[in-house]
């Protein structure tokens, strides 16, 4: 047991989030000083976890996708689609909840038209979902009328910009999200099969694994985490901006799930590590932002770390990191 | 708000901002072609919105088209008024390069072409004249206006950047850092960058608060744009700090959010990027075509500043039909 505790310290997606985080305590020594301020917790660790969140969310539905051999870069588009639903229907005055389930029901339709297009049609995932990914954020300049709808709506604002126990409400969320999607899938046999049509999904459907219905689910449950990330991206800044809300963040998303150590070629995934995955994206941008770097170098130096994190996770360097960390799992082999 | 007390109020504006004078009576009857870039900010809408009340008023009869941030499609859309033979085109051209062959049929065809906020990379007796505003004297207005406001204060200013390398950005950038130059007490403690966007401009404040122990040392925020310091204003108040008193804040583009802002007091200054490029443009249209005179190449509009002083309610109301 205690060998096992051991080699999960040791993984290399935590090794890199301590990394990334001790960088910034050295460029910034005040990184990790919290305080307690009008009820809720206070400090660039809690910026992190706070920020973090809605690439996190994205990171919990891709993982599945991705899981399947598939990818979804809609999911920018859905949070613009999403946040823009949420955002006209309390400004038109419906009550805050009938607004929120009306966003999560576009979402989660989107996930089903891309499931649809990819179980049903047999289209390349990259190329169904780069249909909504275009046509996403146009539907959404059209909800919007092109501006950025502002709201004022408290219960609204509260998804996005309050506290629960003195954590960001955005953090609550991707938390109580990924507990509950990790013990959905590693709790039944879903995770598994999921896993094996990644590897092998002929192979999958002639053992009797429902492919086409699994892989509307995982597409459904990614638009329905894009709706939320959605929301809470507009919550946060009180507005729907259709240009700009989700805009790039399905890249970040899928990077998160690559940190987070799940093939693009499909099989084996983790949720948790994709939503570390996110976290050390963020840690990388709050650093940069605390640390006075002129903005022209924030791109060289995330790209910087993220080869480096990429480079730690090789293969070749796994093999010598095991082998001289942690000898148990190497002679296990 | 519905569509039709959209217009309503934009048609109330539009009579305010346009200064009809008994000169431009000319241009009624007129078709003029109208190449706008599309509708990728409100700004833009709203320079859309203006452009349509103006023509309305004047009396020309206004053909619009969208290019949905394309250059093929307003090289069409120019073609199309060409081959219609309209009066004047208006251009609002979305890259600064390639306009040369498309201008040239335009000359060859005796219509005169207006560029509205931007310009181009192409001969200037292509077209007649550019509306434009002067992005380094915006800058400059904004770090004027702290200059005078702060006196001899020492001042720590951290600046919301725009996306990096863009046009606005870099010259937003160098008037404030003009205005400013001489006056020791004001230094520019952070500079990063927030993309033009609100969200950015929340997370990068948000940054630089926690950078500054907490905010107490910062004495002002300089946006590139309003939306970024409506993003540091909620910033700076989940900081448990007053933005408007606390720390200043004064952007640029005078959006109608920022009013709201100033007008609850969290806002100090903005300096209006206007959307009535028209306006100037039709006025020197109609001086073309009563005798001939050829306009300036580069018709700069008012950078005005705006502060709690004039009214930002009053702003707000008047602004938010616009398409903002």
């Amino acid at each position: 047991m205690k060998r096992l505790h051991l080699e999960r310290l040791a993984n290399p997606q935590l090794l890199a989030l301590a990394g990334v985080l001790l960088i910034n305590w050295l460029l910034f020594p005040n990184f990790f000083r919290i305080t307690w301020q009008d009820g809720r917790l206070f400090g660039s660790l809690i910026d992190v976890i706070n920020r973090g969140a809605p690439v996190a969310i994205l990171a919990i539905g891709m993982t599945g996708v991705i899981a399947t051999k598939g990818v979804d870069l809609s999911v920018g588009a859905i949070m613009a689609v999403c946040g823009a639903v949420a955002a006209t229907m309390v400004v038109a005055g419906y009550p805050t909840p009938v607004a929120v389930i009306a966003a999560l029901a576009v979402g989660l339709a989107c996930g089903l038209w891309n499931g649809f297009l990819v179980a049903v049609l047999d289209i390349q995932p990259i190329i169904a979902t780069l249909v909504l990914m275009v046509a996403g954020r146009g539907i959404a300049q059209l909800i919007t009328e092109g501006s950025i709808v502002t709201f004022n709506d408290p219960a609204l604002i509260f998804i996005g910009t309050g506290s629960f126990l003195g954590l960001p409400m955005a953090a609550v969320i991707a938390l109580v999200l990924m507990v509950l999607v990790t013990f959905l899938v590693r709790r039944t046999a879903i995770g598994l099969f999921i896993q094996a049509i990644g590897v092998n999904r002929a192979a999958a459907s002639l053992s009797g694994i429902r492919s086409r219905m699994l892989l509307m689910l995982v597409y459904a449950l990614s638009g329905f985490c894009a709706a939320i990330a959605g929301i809470v991206v507009a919550a946060d800044i009180r507005g729907a901006d259709a240009n700009n809300s989700g805009l790039w963040l399905e890249l970040d998303a899928i990077l998160a799930v690559v940190i987070g150590g799940t093939s693009l070629l499909g099989g084996r995934f983790s949720i948790p590590m994709a939503v570390v995955g996110a976290l050390i994206i963020q840690a990388m941008n709050t650093g940069i932002l605390v640390s006075g770097f002129r903005p022209e170098f924030n791109l060289i130096v995330k790209a910087g770390m993220i080869i480096l994190i990429l480079l730690i996770q090789s293969p070749l360097a796994g093999r010598l990191f095991t082998g001289r960390l942690v000898p148990a799992k190497a002679a296990r082999k | 708000m519905n569509i039709i007390t959209k217009l309503a109020v934009a048609a109330s504006l539009a009579t305010a901002l346009t200064s009809v004078s008994l000169a431009q009576e000319n241009l009624n009857g007129l078709v003029v072609g109208f190449s706008q870039i599309g509708s990728e900010s409100g700004w833009r809408a709203a320079e859309t919105s203006v452009t349509k009340q103006q023509a309305e008023e004047l009396g020309i009869d206004l053909k619009f088209a969208d290019a949905q941030q394309k250059q093929e499609n307003q090289i069409k859309a120019i073609r199309g008024f060409i081959a219609q033979g309209v009066d004047a085109i208006l251009l609002a051209p979305v890259v600064a390069t390639g306009w040369e062959n498309v201008l040239t049929e335009a000359k060859e065809a005796e219509i005169p072409v207006i560029l509205l906020d931007r310009g181009v990379d192409a001969p200037e007796d292509l077209y007649l004249s550019t509306v434009a505003s002067d992005q380094v004297l915006e800058g400059r207005v904004a770090g004027e206006w702290l200059v005078a406001e702060v006196g001899e204060e020492e001042c720590k200013v951290v600046e919301l950047q725009g996306t990096v390398g863009s046009t606005p950005a870099i010259n937003r950038k160098q008037g404030f850092e003009e205005a400013i130059a001489g006056h020791d007490n004001i230094t520019i403690a952070r500079s990063q960058t927030g993309d033009f966007t609100r969200a950015k401009g929340k997370e990068v404040m948000e940054g630089f608060i926690k950078a500054e122990n907490g905010g107490a040392e910062i004495c002002a925020v300089y946006a590139h744009n309003d939306d970024m310091a409506v993003g540091a204003i909620q910033a700076i108040k989940d900081a448990g700090l007053k933005p408007g008193t606390d720390i200043k804040v004064v952007s640029i583009d005078a959006v109608p959010d920022i009013f709201a802002a100033m007008a609850a007091g969290e806002a100090n200054a903005t300096v209006e990027l206007t959307p009535d490029m028209a306006g100037p443009a039709f006025q020197a249209l109609s001086a073309y075509l009563a005798d001939g005179t050829e306009p300036e190449k580069f018709i700069i509009t008012e950078s005005k500043l705006y502060t709690p002083a004039d009214d930002p309610q009053g702003e707000y109301d008047r602004r938010k039909g616009l398409g903002y």
